[in-house]
């Protein structure tokens, strides 16, 4: 399953590197980022097929993130993590993933998983 | 209930709710943590039962992460209760220094977000006897406008002193505080907490500060 390339993005750096090594340990080329800049930044050197990104990152809200990462990336798609905000922030992930692909931390690394296949109809 | 009650009470129950989504996110966020380190310490042990061998250090590592992280949240659950308990008993004594200390606690992942830094500096120990819960709601009021008018630096230094008039609150480094304008602040619901607490707001574009001034003592109705 190594052909699948996964950013994940996340304020947590002790949430997105451990899930990564879990992502890796399970043969997912997983990367990861503590800020929105550093995302960005990584998408200048690699084209990744998923990126799980934070609803809430400091600076910059992760459905602002996916709109950049898309104009940048055409081929990504997007998974949402949530630590459950607001309606409106429900109402805005689920617009943009899909209810099916916003996922309220904790999640399952197994879940996470079948959501990214799911996506990339693997 | 007449209508400035009404507002103050509209406005602390934003506030609380606020408050409270945030912490329970942080807590979902030192959940989440704690998962993913239970679940790599035992994707190690599925491997190392297969043959892989396993770098006892790694699974030392793990689990002082665990116990960082169960530190936090009872950090974090110490701040909530606290939090709950503030309205206990409306007016009391408090330490100004420790208070705003704690409200930065509460205050920080918030403005964090938007990629602010709220910085307590030390100052001498003042204590005075106000309502705690309208004092945190109008320093956050202040602070969450505040957030919209910081320079470079992007830090709200808040600053805790006496002064001629009673005892300030200074929150300094709002480089923008001319251009944003204060027309639309303080609106009625930071009028009326200023009521409440027998404060006052002055803004200073030349030393870049918005300045809350609370007397010593005040008593309740």
């Amino acid at each position: 399953m190594k052909e699948i390339k996964v950013l994940l993005v996340d304020d947590e750096e002790e949430l997105v590197s451990t899930m990564a090594e879990r992502l890796s340990l399970r043969g997912i080329d997983a990367h990861w980022s503590t800020s929105c800049e550093d995302a960005l930044k990584r998408l200048e050197s690699y084209q990744y097929d998923i990126a799980v990104l934070d609803v809430k990152i400091p600076k910059m809200s992760g459905i602002e993130l996916k709109k950049e990462m898309e104009q940048r990336c055409a081929r990504t798609k997007f998974i949402f993590l949530t630590g459950h905000g607001s309606e409106a922030d429900f109402k805005a992930g689920t617009a943009e993933a899909g209810s099916e692909f916003y996922l309220v931390k904790p999640v399952g690394i197994e879940d996470l998983i079948k959501k990214m296949k799911q996506l990339l109809g693997k | 209930m007449s209508c400035k009650q009404s507002v103050v009470g509209q406005s602390g129950l934003q506030f609380f709710g606020k408050m409270t989504a945030s912490i329970s996110h942080e807590l979902r966020n030192v959940f989440a943590v704690l998962n993913e380190n239970a679940g790599l310490m035992e994707d190690l042990l599925l491997m190392s039962e297969k043959g892989t061998p396993m770098d006892p250090e790694r699974l030392k590592s793990l689990a002082r992460s665990m116990g960082k992280q169960i530190q936090r949240g009872d950090g974090i659950v110490d701040n909530m209760n606290r939090f709950a308990h503030e309205v206990d008993q409306p007016i009391r004594p408090v330490d100004l220094k420790e208070t705003i200390g704690f409200w930065v606690a509460l205050s920080a992942r918030l403005a964090d977000m938007r990629g602010v830094k709220i910085d307590p500096v030390g100052g001498e120990k003042i204590i005075i006897t106000t309502n705690p819960f309208f004092l945190e709601n109008l320093l956050w009021c202040v602070v969450d406008f505040a957030m919209g008018t910081v320079g470079k630096e992007k830090t709200v230094t808040v600053t805790s002193e006496r002064g001629e008039t009673g005892i300030r609150i200074r929150f300094s480094g709002l480089e923008n505080l001319e251009q944003t304008g204060t027309d639309e602040f303080p609106s009625e619901k930071e009028q009326v907490l200023l009521e409440s607490l027998k404060a006052d707001l002055s803004f200073n574009s030349d030393s870049e500060e918005i300045v809350i001034t609370l007397p010593e003592k005040i008593h309740a109705v």
